[in-house]
């Protein structure tokens, strides 16, 4: 309502306030966890390119397509084989197609949070009313989703055609279950990895190869020293070394307690005591990451 | 064709701040990984050739050539800085000339001489295999950083698909496709290194003049190409 405020002005200044209507806000405010979902699913869209252009949705989808294309083919072989068992279990799936998981981390970790950092919208963020652990949250939130649905998907085709082909009921919702803690695992640790390395380089492309040289270099590494250990006939190292790759930690937890089998060459499994120590290291990780993300976003662009 | 100024900036986006340290953990790996190996087994020659060709000549080189290749021009096109470098009275090609050297250079530094250390510290040099894998890494550091900066001309997401290359193509595909072995900077590099080393412990799919022909055309042809990409290159907004 533009109403004339009569203002006390000294004779002859023609000065004055206008009112123009703006009004406050009186409708419902939406709040905190409002905020911190829409920043999830908002992130969790962007990392599969939905909302965003054409062309940044060709990587993900064409990585989501490679993961599940091989699980298709294997539920065919083993329905026209009449198999009794699906070809490859659920727990080996992503420890096979580690690399096409990694290379989806690495594209889109930086995606996620280096673009805020590069383009200065962190504290954009922070103008509204959720803290540095709701961005956090979020951001992990929503990655660790994202490789979720990356890494369960295929199982999830595994599944429902191995109860198409009528392969035993319990057995293979007991082996799927496993399979889907061992991914979930995978997910927040590789999540947590990624965005820690992703928020320190606000270039996108060295982001990228940081990433890539964490996950694939140092599973290369690893291998490598395990396929020497086993050929020097040290096998009991092998256990120990495989405790130094994001991918060969998970192998080790999954075939202490989940009934896998480890792909390491020799596939020595590690004794309980090992596993134990596998578990503590993947969920130390994952707080640690966690805890890193928190400090580096304490005094960002604040 | 080559200016030192242009050089002397991409080196600064190479190596400047923390960015040395990305390029300069994989070297270091790769050494105390052999170290780690001389500890375990002792000097073999067989060893020694599948650490240096599975792991610098296969993994090492092409990612640390990714790096290099794109990083060269990628982040500059990237946030729009580029529009300064091209506004000055420069030759386009000329800039991508020294963007290459500069590339090479650093591909070079950080890939061939760790992994001549690391041969050293493996077998000694034992039937010239860290010699030969060496030559390997110096002959591949140059077709990759040609095709690696064609790349980063190209495309935003030069890195993800420069690795994509490297990993998918060259490993996944190569042990699996025999027809896409011909087609791998690796193989053609390793074509050189067989003739340095002699003996079967370096082996490649494709003999020595296809390599050679097929190095020196992907260089050239990158260049060239990636030099026309800079002249007509549109400056579009953030995806």
């Amino acid at each position: 309502m533009a109403v004339e405020q009569p203002l006390t002005t000294p004779a002859g200044d023609q000065t004055r306030i206008h009112d123009i209507g703006y009004r406050g806000y009186d409708g419902p405010r939406l709040g905190r966890a409002y905020a911190r979902l829409s920043l999830y699913s908002q992130s969790l869209r962007g990392a599969y390119g939905l909302g965003r252009s054409a062309k940044s949705k060709v990587l993900p989808m064409l990585l989501f397509t490679v993961m599940c294309v091989p699980a298709a083919i294997m539920v065919a072989v083993a329905v026209a084989t009449k198999a009794h068992e699906l070809p490859v279990a659920y727990t080996r799936y992503a420890i096979m197609m580690q690399a096409v998981i990694s290379l989806y981390v690495a594209a889109q970790a930086p995606q996620a949070v280096s673009r805020d950092l590069r383009f200065k919208t962190v504290p954009l963020y922070f103008s509204r009313p959720i803290e540095t652990a709701d961005y956090v949250r979020a951001k992990f939130a929503s990655l660790a989703s994202a490789i979720f649905i990356l890494t369960a998907a295929p199982l999830l085709v595994m599944y429902v055609g191995a109860l198409l082909s009528k392969l035993g009921f319990a057995h293979q919702t007991k082996e799927f279950a496993e399979g889907l803690v061992s991914v979930a695992l995978l997910s927040l640790l590789f999540a947590g990895i990624g965005l820690v390395i992703a928020a320190v380089t606000p270039r996108r492309g060295f982001g990228i190869a940081a990433v890539i040289a964490v996950l694939i270099i140092s599973y290369g590494a690893v291998s490598t020293l395990q396929a020497i250990a086993d050929v020097q006939n040290h096998t009991s190292a092998i256990p120990w070394i495989g405790l130094f790759s994001p991918v060969t930690l998970i192998d080790g937890v999954q075939s202490a307690f989940l009934g896998a089998t480890a792909r390491n060459p020799g596939a020595i499994n590690p004794s309980s005591g090992q596993g134990v120590l596998y578990v503590l290291v993947v969920l130390g990780l994952i707080a640690g990451s966690y805890g890193l993300l928190m400090r580096r976003y304490k005094k960002v662009g604040l | 064709m080559y200016d030192p100024t242009v050089a002397r900036l991409t080196y600064r986006a190479l190596l400047g701040r923390r960015r040395a340290l990305i390029l300069g953990a994989l070297p270091l790996l790769l050494i105390v990984l052999s170290v780690a190996v001389r500890a375990l087994t002792g000097a073999d020659d067989q060893t020694a050739a599948d650490v240096l060709g599975g792991f610098a000549i296969a993994t090492m080189v092409p990612i640390i050539g990714v790096i290099a290749g794109t990083g060269a021009i990628g982040p500059e096109i990237d946030d729009g800085s580029v529009v300064y470098l091209l506004s000055k009275p420069l030759k386009r090609p000329a800039i991508i000339f020294t963007k290459l050297i500069v590339a090479i250079a650093v591909t070079m530094v950080f890939s061939a001489v760790p992994t001549l250390i690391a041969g050293l510290i493996l077998n000694g040099n034992g039937q010239q295999i860290a010699v030969a894998y060496t030559v390997a890494a110096l002959v591949s550091s140059i077709a990759y950083s040609a095709l690696f900066l064609l790349l980063g001309t190209v495309s935003r997401h030069a890195v993800v698909f420069g690795l994509v290359y490297a990993l998918v193509w060259e490993a996944l595909f190569g042990s699996l496709v025999p027809g896409a072995r011909t087609l791998s900077v690796q193989q053609w590099s390793l074509a050189v290194a067989h003739k340095i080393a002699g003996g079967d412990l370096v082996t490649s799919q494709v003999s020595l003049t296809t390599a050679t022909v097929l190095l020196v055309v992907v260089t050239v042809l990158a260049t060239w190409y990636a030099g026309q990409k800079l002249r007509t290159l549109k400056l579009a907004g953030e995806e």
